[in-house]
């Protein structure tokens, strides 16, 4: 059992929360993530590492489904079941000194992880975060601590500038901007447009997948990928090949296709658990 | 019939095996309920008194951990089955698991003299009789003899090395990757052919014998193998297969193509079967399994009891080469699988991103290759489709890259499998390995073998070390 040492909600429905978890604690670097069952019976749910405070790990999660609220319903020094990590490689960050970061959602939490990895080595980081709308902004002072430039965009534009984030990455690109990599992470489609406007520019971009996966270790094979590498398709595994990978290589139709595998199972049991919480 | 004259018990000379009492096919693929129902008391005497305890005892050498078969069968025949017991324990740490799923009629039972004329004696169902009816003794935890050692991996490998060193004293840790122990026994083997709780009984043996185990960490990941070495003076990787492996054909992306891995996983380990499970898994109605091996049949057949109305197995060979063990491949025909033999799949074709149908080509068998196997040979112009919504791809794993990937001085072959030297040791020392790691996708018993000889090995080495 792996006990909740504390539980903060960002807004309304992303809630963070710190993990007594020692061993993951000690080797977890940006980018890895952990798995985790809320109780017995429960699903394994891969979740990618927020952040390490001595031995307690920092995970990020949006309230959308079943296990999630069920998460989320977990109150401080309670516990949760299971806690295993640190998986799949950690985001290559060594030969990078001028990063553009750009994130949209509780991406965002994962991106904070690799933007303050970034800091610490001294290197130049711009990013870019992008929400839907204004209330749904989270780690704004954080990001402003760790980047050299923020831009903070809203679907609505309720919040900093209007548009999705590809637009002003797009601006600095075509601006004669240069960057030694984008790293992208995100839902699968605004990665793949961050991907496609790299792609204008020659400007090569890392990708964060999260597909569906049970054992995080390479055997079951769930969360294979199609990598499109020199005009050969490869099978990737994202537990142990990724969670990052070269974003022009990956078929991101695919991918939103394999996301979606489960929606009405989903769906079903989202709203058991809520009848069963008796929340909204 | 068994008959006695003047008080000596004649053999029973029937020269067929005693029939497994078994839930009906119709009823049972409703149910993950146990279909082997195991041997009375009666049938098991009847069937012990069939062992003509002949002088050479070739099942003995039949058998991956040499069991004294003859030797536990006539105390089957005395009806003392505790003594039985004890002669199996002193080879075997999983007597009520092997005698569920080795191939006996590949090993021990093809070797019987009986079989010559007739059926062999049924070893592995009096096997089982001997384990289900042990009444649990008190277990006494040895006396530690101060050295530690640390396995990687719960599966049957690592649960017969376990037991071989802790029985001597040795303080051995379980690392498992899982949020259970039991490796293959629990993820992989359903329900209905091996019940978990017989699964979690031997573990909890091991537990009350000292063993500790640790759930949840990944060993490469969560600590390395050099952290190991520094707590523990032997190590022993029974990691398993790992990586499932796929067809490279068009279609393997689309939305209910699953590894029998996931399949298996989703349905045994996380129990999707059950309503109260969170994990989903895709039912079909109607099913593909490609491949002719035992996880082959587990698939198919946990497919059927996710109520999929036509379940087939297509293989690219015919019934003869079938790798499955027989009894298995029995209760699929039983349970009504189709089997579609000397077919090959060539495409999985999809509608809106799932799939819709496999299309196969037909097969011919051509000359044995070097290892005596019919090499098949696709028939021109023979393909059709067969309209499925699930397929499963049971067509064996390769090894994990993930602990290599983390330990550069571990060998491991062009293929991945782990390197070791003649008496199980890798390229780093006092670091053992075996079972599928090493060897690629193998049986529940040479994987206990492995792990058993390790321990032998590792005992041999720590023993002639002043503490």
């Amino acid at each position: 059992m792996y006990k909740i040492i504390s539980k903060k909600m960002l807004n309304d429905t992303v809630c963070q929360m710190l993990i007594d978890a020692p061993l993951v604690a000690k080797k977890a670097k940006a980018g890895q993530f952990i798995i985790l069952r809320v109780n017995e019976d429960g699903e394994r749910i891969p979740l990618t590492i927020a952040g390490v405070i001595d031995n307690n790990v920092k995970i990020i999660f949006q309230i959308v489904g079943e296990t999630t609220m069920l998460l989320g319903d977990k109150k401080q020094d309670e516990y949760i079941q299971d806690f295993v990590g640190p998986l799949g490689k950690p985001t290559e960050i060594d030969n990078l000194n001028d990063v553009c970061i750009v994130a949209g959602g509780v991406g965002c939490a994962i991106a904070l992880n690799v933007c303050e990895s970034l800091k610490k080595e001294n290197k130049k980081v711009t990013s870019i975060i992008g929400f839907r709308n204004k209330d749904l902004v989270i780690l704004e002072e954080e990001f402003n601590k760790c980047s050299d430039e923020l831009i903070i965009m809203s679907d609505d534009g309720s919040y900093g500038k209007k548009g999705n984030v590809t637009l002003p990455l797009d601006e600095l690109l075509a601006s004669g901007r240069k960057f030694d990599k984008v790293i992208t992470i995100g839902p699968l489609i605004m990665m793949k447009y961050v991907v496609e406007t790299c792609k204008k520019y020659n400007m090569p971009c890392d990708v964060s997948m999260n597909p569906i996966m049970i054992d995080g270790t390479g055997m079951c094979g769930g969360c294979r990928l199609s990598l499109n590498i020199d005009g050969k398709k490869v099978t990737k595994f994202a537990c142990v090949d990724g969670p990052d990978f070269n974003g022009y290589e990956i078929d991101f139709d695919e991918a939103i296709s394999r996301n979606n595998i489960y929606k009405d199972f989903e769906k079903t049991r989202r709203e058991e658990t809520c009848n069963l919480l008796n929340k909204e | 019939m068994q008959s006695s004259k003047q008080g000596i018990i004649m053999p029973n000379m029937s020269l067929e095996k005693n029939k497994m009492p078994m839930l009906e096919a119709n009823d049972r693929i409703h149910s993950f309920d146990e279909v082997a129902l195991g041997y009375s008391e009666e049938v098991a005497v009847l069937e012990a008194n069939r062992c003509l305890h002949c002088p050479n005892h070739p099942c003995v050498e039949g058998c991956p951990v040499n069991i004294d078969i003859p030797n536990f069968i006539e105390h089957i025949k005395n009806k003392d089955y505790e003594s039985a017991y004890r002669v199996i324990s002193l080879n075997s740490s999983l007597p009520a698991i092997c005698g569920r799923v080795c191939p006996q009629e590949s090993q021990c039972e093809s070797k019987c003299v009986r079989g010559i004329k007739g059926e062999p004696v049924g070893i592995g169902r009096l096997e089982r009789f001997v384990a289900d009816n042990h009444v649990d003794e008190e277990i006494n935890k040895p006396v530690s003899n101060g050295h530690k050692v640390a396995i990687v991996g719960s599966g049957p490998s690592g649960l017969a090395c376990a037991y071989e060193l802790s029985k001597d004293g040795y303080d051995v840790t379980i690392y498992e990757a899982l949020h259970v122990a039991g490796g293959v026994l629990m993820y992989g083997i359903p329900e209905f052919r091996l019940p978990k709780k017989i699964v979690q009984k031997e573990i909890d043996r091991l537990v009350k014998l000292g063993v500790k185990i640790n759930t949840n960490v990944v060993v490469g990941k969560s600590i390395s193998i050099d952290e190991l070495l520094q707590e523990y003076e032997a190590l022993y990787l029974g990691t398993g297969a790992g990586l499932p492996n796929f067809m490279d054909i068009d279609g393997e992306m689309l939305n209910g193509v699953y590894s029998a891995n996931e399949f298996l996983t989703r349905t045994n380990l996380m129990k999707a079967y059950k309503d109260s499970s969170s994990t989903p898994i895709m039912k079909g109605d109607n099913v593909a399994v490609v491949g002719g091996g035992n996880v082959a049949m587990d698939a198919a057949r946990s497919a059927l009891r996710l109520d999929a109305k036509r379940v087939y197995i297509i293989y690219r060979r015919s019934m003869e080469e079938l790798p499955a063990r027989k009894e298995e491949v029995e209760h699929s025909i039983e349970e009504g699988i189709d089997f579609k033999l000397l077919n090959n799949p060539v495409e999985i074709i999809g509608e809106n991103g799932h799939v819709k149908a496999i299309k196969c080509i037909k097969m011919q068998l051509g000359e044995p290759d070097e290892r005596g196997r019919r090499k098949p040979y696709p028939i021109e112009g023979s393909e059709f489709e067969l309209d499925v919504d699930v397929v499963i791809m049971a067509i064996g794993t390769s090894p994990n890259p993930l602990l290599k990937n983390s330990c550069e001085k571990l060998n491991v072959s062009s293929r991945g499998g782990i390197i070791i030297d003649d008496s199980g040791m890798t390229s780093i020392d006092n670091v053992f390995a075996g079972g599928d790691a090493v060897t690629g996708s193998a049986t529940v018993i040479s994987a206990m073998s492995a792990g058993k000889n390790a321990a032998k090995e590792i005992k041999k080495r720590l023993s002639n070390l002043v503490i």
